[in-house]
């Protein structure tokens, strides 16, 4: 039994601390194992000794000394260590942690936050480059991993509605408790109405200019260079507001500092249908030839165009992962596209009407308002596209279908006909958590505020928005290829590139100058033969193209054919 | 001038005694221990300098910025050592490199930790300095309580101790125990095998048969799904007497013992019991499921093994190939032409659903195969009436559907009879029925259905199945484009031929476009709508392409993507002249010749995005905006843009990531502890330990070669 500190205790000898230092900190839930390696790690055989003095943990000072007397001792009290490491871990109390470890990670959950994309080969790298790599992918993993754990929600958006009436009347309100912020009469058709960053201000798109009001119905700007407004979306991130006009522009609105930032012609007559890609800010507008544009402030011609009806269109909704677009059409079809790349249609249906109001939940439920009737689709599972064989929920309305719009992290879904208002129940719509950190529904005034300046500090310059939102980890191959032809011009040599082989010369008279040009004309011989064989390697595919088509063997009696 | 000289000269000096006062700190330095030289050398230096003031021996002045003469490798002096120039002392540093190069690799370490906290030893952390902290370090002393870091007390460290130890001892009396029972057992094995009576032995396996067969029975009565395990175990090995042909006569003993068997009727009898085993071990197992109870009130007396001509019936009776078939005498043989003729025809060539029923009687068969013939008809017109593929499945969809609606009628008929032949069959071959066999696909019909139709016995089932059969068709036929699918092909197979590629670029826009989906089945129609939908769903069609007779909409599309393909298309630089070197004047042509000798043409670019894609233009132009905050310049390990793009595809934003990503992907460089001093590094702090002991080692390698300042060091160790 040991006793109490002994004089010599608080003060140990410098060497024998710096032993008990290099150990790593261990919890005392942690198995003994750890431990015991620590002690044998190597060491001056005299440290070792006194250490083992020092350290209270050594068998011999505690209370079994005769226990570990047994005549099997030297080899026998290894075993149960080992055999400990493979047990799950025991508390002090003797219970079984029956789960040890930390939980696993499905597999797709953890790939949603991958950015690695691992298939993709990287030209050879020399030794300290490959160290970094593996250092970047190791903490890519890590922290996919961490991400996964704590599933990360990024949907963004205030749960206010407002609502505009033909008439004139504006309304907002607030979705969960319905409790009216403001209600006012503009005495002027109201064409879109739309929040901008905080639900206090909203846009309205009224018969002549775009009108901004705050939340007690006081107009605050009246923006006569957007004309004839006839939809609105908001860009969050960008705090852009982009609006489409009759007269077929596309205006960006930079709203923290009150710009035009781009006002975009889109060359195809009057613009209604418009809307938002929340993955990447890019606007879908849809057009009266069938075909759907994608725009970005940065660039004066849209980023891709898509044919997808045969009449023009009338409703594009964009899911918001950015993955899939569903667009209807006049000639009666609904179809869901796919936006990674292909652009290309999953499913299309015909409709009995066609669909003029199209929305899409958090959660990936497309509804589709076709006159007086809603349809509601749901997909397989989560990041699938909506089947269209059956619909998930059909309502019928008072009147025609105006707007539809999905409560956010409510399972609500609002329509506007003819008739009034009506929110409906649509189980599984949206996201059941929220991340109280980047976007509260029950923030208070004071949060709403420092929100807000957090919001526009992290503001996204309007030039980044592009197809690709990852585009901007890529480096800039062109402009490097450029510099680094412009400073090989101005140096007359190529810096980085490789030195012709000059051989070294050898001794007792075996250096030639014939051996040594005979030495340099093998190795560039070398390198010739790789070349070569590398465009041999790629070759071969073609030729084997070419050979196909021949017919059978030609026979001898190919000659009496006439 | 002289005397100017001369106080150079003394500068320099001083600081040259600076410079050897130096490495006195190093604890290496063997200067440390040489006092008395070094005083003396300092003296002859100062006589030196001072001889030198009359300025004839100014040239003996070694002065530190010519450091050369010093360097030099080939003008090596002891001048200043005080002593004699040895080799060993030379070759001595290149010995004890690896040790540097030891500390280096640790340093090298430490370097390239992404973190690096200071102080690295931290061991001023934990020392008390305060009462407060001396009280407090005490009462946890007296307690035993770990200081440091929570280690375990002494006496959790005993009870889990002794814990591992009580442990250890039960564990180790289970093997003693287990290797006892294991010895014993395999004694009375031996004992066993040695007896010679053979009658004993045949006794001993026909009650180790029986007891095996009781067991079985007692086992399915209890545990029904165990004994179904047993089962499968008997399946397995008659599988793997199936592949093996261990007991046929072929092996070879066997051989020999066939060469024997005409003379020896011993032989002879030990062929008969390989075949007898082989016989036993490939017969199929029939286990009486719940299905036969509810049909066949023709409950077997509980025998397992079935003889093998029944089997064959049954194979034959639902086979899925009938040129397979080998014993004619099980079934009708009318019902087996009839298969033979069902594969000739071209048209039904699909496995035919009436084989959901089994072939009691001719009577069904009649009628089934009258039904073949409606179907096969009906089929033939529905591809003749329209070639387009989507419709075709329609029609399939409605006309299977019809089937199905048939077969029900018809099995209600055929389950009475099913149930009285079946008894008679049942009886009279005294058989298990087999669980319910799986029927053949029926792929030619619908490829996509993968799922084989389970043979239905009764009606409840068959309803079953209708009812599945309207989901699956209902599921099949996915609106997608032909086209489409192929080019969605490689995606699939990443491995596909590179045939497939080329017919990705035949997608016909038009066909993209035009083809017919399926149109919702919803509860509710708009009102405005009241008529049949086929009808309506015409009528709108017929509306639509009235509305787009004038603007083709593709084709505009198709002109504008080829406007746009050139107009993306790099140009080529034309530096003809017109009238250099030939005849001048109006209306003249340069030659085509000229033409193309001043024609640089542009290299051709990298391929559209859009190429394989007829319905989209994807602009190609660069986004200058973006460009200008992408990286430009590729920092120095990396050698290709794409080994830095990896490095920097993790975004660090706490926008994307968890609050402990974020934090830990921030972290500075260096960490230190406000309030403590850094000391400079030890090889101790990072882990290096055998710095003492290595200086000694090398010296201790070759001793012969000690000088007398490596003699002297070692004497003073050994005195500490």
């Amino acid at each position: 039994m040991e006793t109490a500190s002994k004089p010599g205790r608080d003060v140990q000898p410098k060497k024998a601390r710096l032993q008990t230092k290099k150990k790593k900190p261990r919890r005392y839930w942690e198995k003994e194992a750890t431990l015991t390696a620590a002690g044998a790690s190597p060491g001056p055989p005299r440290n070792k000794k006194r250490n083992r003095e020092l350290r209270p943990q050594r068998p011999k000072n505690i209370n079994l000394p005769k226990k570990s007397r047994i005549p099997g001792k030297p080899q026998f009290p290894k075993k149960p260590r080992e055999q400990r490491n493979l047990e799950p871990q025991r508390n002090l109390s003797g219970a079984q942690d029956p789960f040890p470890g930390p939980a696993p990670i499905p597999e797709e959950v953890a790939r949603k936050f991958r950015r690695i994309d691992k298939s993709k080969k990287l030209p050879h790298s020399k030794s300290k480059t490959r160290s970094r790599l593996e250092v970047a992918e190791a903490e890519e993993e890590e922290i996919s991993i961490k991400a996964a754990r704590s599933e990360l929600l990024l949907a963004e958006e205030p749960g206010h509605l407002a609502f505009g009436g033909h008439r004139g009347h504006v309304a907002t309100l607030d979705w969960v408790t319905k409790r009216l912020m403001c209600e006012i009469n503009v005495m002027e058709a109201v064409r879109d109405i739309r929040f901008l960053h905080s639900e206090a201000l909203f846009a309205v798109a009224q018969n002549r200019w775009l009108h901004i009001y705050d939340n007690q119905g006081i107009e605050l700007h009246c923006i006569r260079r957007c004309d004839r407004v006839t939809r609105l979306e908001f860009l969050p991130f960008h705090f852009l507001l982009a609006t489409a006009s009759e007269t077929g522009f596309l205006t960006y609105l930079d709203v923290s500092v009150g710009k035009i930032v781009a006002a975009l012609n889109a060359r195809a007559g009057r613009l209604d249908v418009m809307t938002k890609n929340p993955y990447n800010a890019v606007i879908h507008l849809g057009h009266s030839n069938g075909t759907v544009s994608l725009w970005s402030p940065a660039m004066k011609e849209p980023l891709a165009k898509i044919l997808c009806h045969r009449g023009g269109v009338r409703a594009v909704a964009v899911d918001s992962t950015g993955t899939y677009m569903a667009t209807s059409g006049l000639d009666h079809q609904l179809k869901i596209f796919d936006l990674r790349g292909m652009f290309q249609p999953l499913s299309a249906r015909t409709l009995p009407q066609g669909a003029g109001h199209l929305a899409f939940s958090q959660r990936g439920l497309l509804a589709a308002g076709m006159s007086d009737v809603v349809n509601i689709w749901m997909g397989q599972g989560m990041a699938s596209p909506p089947s269209l064989e059956q619909p998930y929920l059909t309502h019928r309305l008072s009147g025609h279908v105006h707007g539809l719009h999905f409560c956010p992290f409510e399972d609500v879904l609002g329509l506007g006909h003819s008739g009034g208002i009506t929110s409906m129940l649509v189980p599984g719509a949206a996201e059941p958590n929220f991340d109280g950190l980047e976007n509260n529904p029950y923030r208070s005034q004071k949060q709403r505020q420092e929100w807000e300046v957090k919001a526009l500090l992290e503001k996204v310059p309007a030039e980044l928005i592009c197809l690709d939102p990852r585009a901007l980890a890529e480096v800039d191959v062109i402009s490097l290829e450029q510099e680094k032809k412009e400073r090989i011009e101005r140096l007359g040599y190529d810096p980085e590139a490789k030195a012709p082989f000059q051989p070294k010369p050898k001794q007792k008279g075996r250096s030639s100058t014939a051996s040594l040009v005979k030495r340099r004309r093998k190795v560039m011989d070398k390198e010739h033969r790789d070349k070569v064989r590398q465009s041999l390697e790629q070759q071969p595919q073609k030729q084997e193209k070419k050979a196909k088509p021949l017919k059978a063997r030609p026979s001898a009696l190919d000659r009496f054919v006439r | 001038m002289s005397t100017v000289r001369a106080a150079e000269s003394l500068l320099a000096l001083s600081r040259q005694e600076e410079l050897e006062d130096l490495p006195k700190d190093y604890p290496l330095s063997p200067s440390e221990d040489e006092g008395d030289i070094d005083g003396e050398r300092k003296h002859q230096k100062l006589l030196e300098a001072i001889s030198s003031l009359d300025g004839k021996n100014r040239w003996k002045l070694a002065e530190r910025s010519e450091a050369s003469l010093k360097v030099s490798e080939f003008n090596v002096t002891s001048e200043g050592s005080g002593e004699k120039l040895v080799l060993s002392d030379l070759l001595g540093p290149v010995k004890t490199s690896s040790s540097l190069a030891a500390v280096k690799k640790q340093l090298n370490r430490v370097r390239s930790k992404k973190t690096l906290e200071l102080p690295l030893n931290n061991e001023e952390v934990e020392r008390a300095r305060t009462p407060l902290e001396h009280e407090v370090f005490n009462i946890l002393h007296k307690n035993k309580q770990p200081v440091t870091d929570p280690l375990l007390t002494p006496v959790e460290k005993a009870s889990l101790k002794a814990m591992s130890l009580e442990e250890a001892k039960m564990r180790r009396a289970e093997l003693q125990r287990a290797r006892a029972l294991q010895s014993y057992y395999e004694a009375r094995a031996r004992r066993e095998k040695k007896i010679k009576s053979k009658k004993y032995h045949k006794v001993l396996k026909k009650e180790k048969a029986k007891k095996a067969l009781k067991d079985f029975e007692k086992l399915q009565k209890v545990n029904p799904t165990a004994a179904l395990e047993e089962l499968e175990k008997i399946e397995k090995a008659r599988m793997m007497e199936r592949m093996s042909l261990k007991h046929q006569n072929s092996g070879k003993w066997a051989k020999a013992k066939a060469i024997m068997a005409k003379y020896d009727l011993e032989a002879r009898q030990a062929m008969q019991e390989q075949l007898a085993r082989n016989k036993e071990l490939t017969q199929k197992l029939q286990a009486a499921s719940d299905s036969e109870e509810e049909k066949g009130s023709v409950e077997e007396e509980g025998e397992l093994l079935v003889p093998d001509t029944v089997n064959e019936i049954q194979r034959d009776a639902d086979g899925p190939n009938p040129w397979m078939l080998r014993n004619p005498f099980s079934g009708p043989k009318e019902a087996k032409v009839q298969d033979a003729e069902q594969l000739l025809e071209p048209v039904a060539h699909e496995a035919s659903e009436s084989k959901e029923e089994e072939r009691p009687g001719a009577k069904e068969d009649i009628l089934l195969n009258t039904f073949e013939e409606r179907r096969a008809l009906r089929k033939k017109s529905g591809l003749s009436q329209d070639a387009e593929p989507l419709r075709k499945q329609e029609s399939e969809d409605s006309s299977s559907q019809e089937v199905l609606s048939e077969l029900r009628a018809l099995s209600q008929k055929l389950n009475k009879a099913n149930q009285q032949s079946g008894k008679q069959n049942m009886t009279s071959l005294r058989t298990v029925l087999p669980v319910q066999r799986e029927e053949p696909t029926e792929a030619e019909e619908e490829p996509l259905l993968m799922q084989r139709p389970e043979r239905a016995h009764t009606m409840e089932e068959l309803e079953e199945l209708g009812k599945e059969g309207c989901f699956q068709n209902k599921e099949v036929p996915r609106p997608v484009v032909e086209g489409q699918q192929l080019e969605r092909n490689p995606h699939n197979l990443p491995g596909a031929p590179k045939e497939k590629k080329r017919k990705e670029q035949m997608i016909d826009l038009q066909n993209l476009l035009t083809t017919k989906s399926p149109s919702v089945k919803s509860l509710a129609v708009p009102t405005t709508v009241e008529e049949l939908e086929d009808e309506e769903e015409r009528h709108q069609k017929q509306m639509i392409k009235e509305a787009f007779a004038g603007d083709d909409v593709i084709r505009d599309f198709l002109k504008e993507k080829r406007e746009a393909v050139e107009a993306s298309k790099p140009k080529d630089v034309d530096l003809t002249l017109p009238g250099w070197g030939e005849w001048g004047g109006v209306g003249l042509k340069p030659s085509a010749k000229k033409r193309r000798r001043f024609l640089i043409k542009a290299p051709e670019g990298p391929p559209r995005k859009d190429k394989n894609l007829p319905n989209v233009i994807i602009n190609e132009k660069r986004n200058v905006h973006a460009a200008a905050h992408q990286v430009r310049v590729l920092p120095y390990p990396f050698t290709h843009h794409q080994q830095f793009e990896r490095t920097i595809q993790t975004p660090i934003g706490s926008t994307w990531n968890t609050q402990r990503a974020f934090q830990k992907l921030t972290t500075p460089r260096v960490v230190t502890k406000p309030g403590h001093i850094i000391k400079p590094i030890k090889a101790e702090d990072v882990g290096y330990r055998s710095s003492s002991r290595s200086d000694l080692s090398v010296v201790q390698r070759n001793p012969k070669q000690l000088s007398t300042r490596h003699k002297k060091q070692l004497k003073k160790n050994s005195v500490n």
